[in-house]
């Protein structure tokens, strides 16, 4: 009996050696690499789009897949360390000041009663409440809505002036006091590696709001800016600089990300110029409301007040098909009419170099003065400024987002920092798209995959796909061995009818 | 004793038996102790599973065989390019069987067996990487079967009977690799049904032209079981309207709750042949070869009665299995078995599913019975199963049209000990 209790006991061992175990288990210490590269403490610093922000809201799925916790994700596998986020409470994403919602909450898809699916905000009371502070310290410093100056503006989570407009809701959650700037933040953690990406908003608020700001090339003052406006290049240039330097003091290495054109998101490429149809009678009709206007802008080009060009860049004309909307651009010539005195309307058809935003497209084709039924927006009235980005005002949204890209080279070169071009990446979702386990992924507005129902910000693959651009890149970089992601496992667009 | 310990060492190392795909070789723990071999082994009511037709040499009047095995299966994987890696939950299964019969006259026994030779039992962690495949899956068929045995000759015999099966499944799995609901709970599917009924046969025969050697052969129908009164789980879906939100036809978000569900699972057909030889009194040598038709096991295709389907293309070969197997009689207490066998998978490349990640196996058997009494024994047995590690996927998910592919390596084993009875009067 003795002896079969010996052979029981061989039999455990025997047993609990019989756990499968594989050759060269990932799991143990030293099968992926970090190189030359400490990512124990990888501190991210940026806007909404290091948040993890989507779909017109910060809400929790979207920052559990922002890119840099993605990343950490992946540098845990080589060792890297824990990486807490300031987490909003739920998946409504809007927050509360004080009992009041300030934020709305994220866009959903919803199929309306015709059957057409359409973004449209999940309903719910969210939870957040910005009073409620969070203690940090927190490796996420993502602050949605922060432009480049923000960064280093002090005050900028003082929640006095959430109210005001001069302090950021999502900053006031966990800024270290009411006085301290996000970058002081960032570096009293004493990075081993950053990421540093900022500089959307500078332009990008202006682009959305269809060019409604100011472009304040040569204003070095950005207390005076609206916040609409596009940042002077050399105020972004400066305080850039100055958080490269303060973020370079203790990191072994860092990221910087450059700023992507406007032209390959789907917040400008969705509405078409031309999106009105029309039939032949209605076209005539419409022509022949316009036609005192059409006879006296050829009058004025006759005279020579205004250019040929602009002369016929003004005629307004409709036909039976699909037509170009009609604008309101005020860098058209001001014209007044010698019999009254009043303003000859600044009008036009849109081209194709236009770019309409996507909020114009729930505007098109409504009536703007619900008693006249010729006063169709688009057609028998103009869509106003708010819904056209110009060609002009591109031009100054392109120049800015030039001059900060060389800036953001220059400093990565100068510090040995690595340069993720965003620019190009997204330019290349735009183009062709990026071929994934599961298909293609493109920049088409819901259903291409890469960007979310806001149009601007990414989804959940979109920023997977980031976070592989920026693992690739460290792994090129520092000899490291990071495994990527499969963005094919990453969500998308969210469908439901729990709509307001 | 010396004698002893040296035969405890060899049936630890030679031992080896189970089988690919979702069979489960564990029908009796005499044969199992010898690479679960038997159709040619008359040596307890174990024939009623192994070949019926040998039931009728059985000395004694009235013979039962019971017993159970105790299974402890493991898989781990790992995807090296995306770095994931997730091990199954410890599997724990207890697959059984009972097995009688009595001698009616010198040429005619009676039998009846009830065992499990189909069933799988995997659990990968709930949301692991191929949740899309599958996250936990049950799955059991129980045979009974009444048979008779019939000596035609002194030499020859045939043995048979109809087999009534039941059987039940729960299987649960993620939608596709990215649906959540508002909360980001992945969005899944859970099936259920069991009391699924079919009929099937088995018919064997066995040569003997000495008492010391023997050759049988053994066949065991296929058997379909169709599940058509189960009920579909549709959770953590965007929609509680009761009806799908129709985004696009190749986008619709089922609404969350029950349903019903049609899907057919196969139970292959089996043939085995073997010989079983006894040399210098207290020595026996089995051989059998077992040839599993798991080409009927084309699809799991699961029609929900909302409308949708679930498409899984699974391809199946014929597989065999090649066992060994030992028998010493130590003394009129003890005697001790050992065996291997050499287990064929029948998936195919690219095929290689989640939800039975099987590929080919060496089994290692060892046992040994124990005479309490001249009527009573004590049969123990235990069977490690080695697997190789395997890169391997299953490359006919679709998303979009397209085929996804899931794979990495894996690696798998089990440990199945397990503890019967026999009686004889």
């Amino acid at each position: 009996m003795k002896n079969y209790i010996k052979y029981m006991a061989l039999a455990a061992v025997v047993l609990t050696a019989c756990e499968p175990e594989l050759d060269n288990p990932i799991d143990e210490v030293g099968f992926y690499t970090t190189g030359e590269v400490d990512l124990s403490n990888y501190v991210a610093v940026g806007n909404s789009l290091t948040a993890g922000y989507a779909d017109g809201a910060l809400y929790l799925t979207g920052q559990k897949n922002s890119y840099p916790n993605i990343m950490a994700g992946q540098f845990a596998l080589a060792g890297g360390g824990e990486f807490p986020q300031p987490l909003v409470n739920d998946n409504f994403g809007g927050l509360l000041a004080g009992g009041e919602q300030i934020t709305e909450n994220r866009f959903v898809l919803a199929v309306g009663e015709d059957g057409n699916p359409g973004p449209a905000r999940l309903a719910g009371m969210p939870t957040t409440e910005i009073s409620n502070t969070l203690t940090g310290p927190f490796n996420n410093m993502g602050v949605p809505g922060a432009k480049s100056f923000h960064l280093v503006a002090e005050n900028y989570g003082n929640i006095a002036g959430v109210s005001t407009g001069a302090a950021n809701p999502y900053f006031a959650r966990f800024a270290s006091s009411p006085s301290a700037t996000v970058i002081q933040d960032a570096v009293a953690q004493n990075p081993s590696f950053f990421s540093l990406w900022i500089g959307n908003n500078d332009i990008l608020s202006f682009a959305t709001s269809g060019g409604i700001g100011v472009d304040q090339t040569g204003n070095l003052d950005p207390s005076t800016y609206g916040s609409n406006d596009i940042t002077d290049p050399n105020v972004f240039a400066s305080v850039y600089s100055q958080m490269v330097g303060a973020l370079s003091a203790s990191a072994t290495g860092g990221i910087l990300v450059n700023i992507p054109d406007i032209t390959t998101i789907p917040y400008f490429t969705t509405v078409p110029y031309n999106a009105v149809p029309l039939d032949a009678a209605t076209a005539a009709g419409t022509n022949q409301a316009y036609a005192s206007y059409n006879g006296a802008i050829a009058q004025y080009g006759a005279l020579g007040l205004i250019s040929a060009e602009e002369a016929a860049a003004r005629r307004i004309n409709f036909q039976a098909g699909q037509n170009a909307v009609v604008i309101l651009d005020e860098s058209l010539s001001p014209l007044v009419n010698p019999a009254d005195g009043s303003q000859i309307p600044l009008l036009r058809q849109a081209t194709a170099d236009d770019l309409l935003v996507l909020t114009s497209s729930s505007v098109i084709g409504t009536l703007a003065d619900p008693s006249d039924p010729t006063s169709v927006l688009g057609v028998g009235a103009p869509l106003s400024d708010q819904y056209v980005l110009t060609t002009d005002e591109q031009a100054m949204v392109s120049a800015a987002q030039t001059a900060y890209n060389a800036t953001i080279s220059a400093l990565a070169a100068a510090n040995d920092l690595i340069l993720i071009n965003a620019e190009a990446a997204l330019r290349q979702v735009f183009n062709g798209g990026i071929a994934y386990d599961g298909g293609v992924l493109t920049s088409v507005f819901a259903t291409g995959g890469a960007f979310s129902l806001d149009g601007v910000h990414p989804t959940e693959r979109g920023y997977a796909y980031i976070a592989n651009l920026m693992i690739k890149a460290i792994n090129d970089k520092y000899n490291a061995t990071i495994p990527v992601v499969n963005i094919g496992n990453y969500n998308t667009i969210t469908v439901s009818n729990d709509v307001n | 004793m010396k004698k002893l310990l040296f035969v405890a060492v060899f049936t630890l190392t030679v031992a080896l038996s189970y089988a690919g795909g979702y069979r489960v070789a564990l029908q009796g723990q005499r044969g199992l102790a010898m690479g679960h071999t038997g159709v040619a082994y008359v040596n307890s009511a174990e024939l009623a599973f192994f070949n019926p037709a040998g039931l009728v040499y059985l000395e004694n009047r009235l013979n039962v065989s019971a017993g159970m095995s105790a299974v402890f299966s493991d898989v781990t994987w790992q995807n090296e390019m995306f770095g994931q890696s997730s091990q199954t939950e410890s599997g724990f299964g207890t697959p059984f069987y009972l097995y009688g019969s009595y001698a009616a006259t010198d040429w005619l026994s009676l039998g009846l067996a009830v065992y499990t030779p189909y069933g799988s039992s995997v659990e990968w962690p709930t949301d692991w990487a191929g949740s899309h495949l599958v996250n936990d899956i049950d799955l059991e068929a129980i045979y009974i079967q009444p048979m008779v045995s019939i000596k035609l000759s002194d030499k020859f015999s045939i043995g048979g009977g109809p087999i009534f099966v039941t059987g039940s499944v729960n299987f649960n799995r993620n939608a596709n690799r990215t649906s959540t609901d508002i909360d980001g709970n992945r969005s899944n599917i859970t099936i259920d049904d069991s009391g699924v009924t079919n009929w099937g046969w088995s018919l064997g025969a066995l040569f003997s032209p000495t008492e010391d050697f023997r050759i049988g052969a053994h066949y065991r129908s296929e058997i379909i079981l169709d599940s058509e009164d189960g009920e579909a789980t549709f959770s953590n879906f965007t929609n509680n309207s009761g009806s799908p939100i129709v985004v696009n036809p190749t986008t619709v978000i089922p609404s969350n709750g029950t349903t019903g569900f049609k899907a057919s699972l196969p139970l292959p057909a089996e043939l085995t042949v073997g010989l079983s030889y006894t040399f210098c009194d207290k020595w026996t040598f089995n051989f059998d070869l077992s040839r599993t038709f798991w080409d009927v096991y084309e699809n799991l295709d699961i029609s929900f009665d909302n409308g949708l389907e679930s498409i899984n293309p699974r391809n199946y070969k014929n597989s065999s299995v090649y066992k060994f197997g030992m028998q010493y009689v130590a003394n009129e207490m003890f005697t001790l078995r050992g065996g291997f066998y050499i287990d064929e998978s029948p998936v195919q490349g690219g095929y290689f599913a989640p939800e039975t990640p099987r590929n080919d196996a060496n089994g290692f058997t060892g046992g040994l019975s124990v005479n309490v009494s001249e009527k009573f024994a004590i049969d123990a047995s235990f069977l490690y199963l080695r697997f190789e590690e395997v890169n391997a996927s299953y490359d006919y998910y679709q998303e979009n049209g397209q085929n996804v592919p899931f794979g990495g390596t894996y690696k798998s084993s089990a440990f199945i000990p397990g503890l019967g009875v026999t009686y004889k009067m």
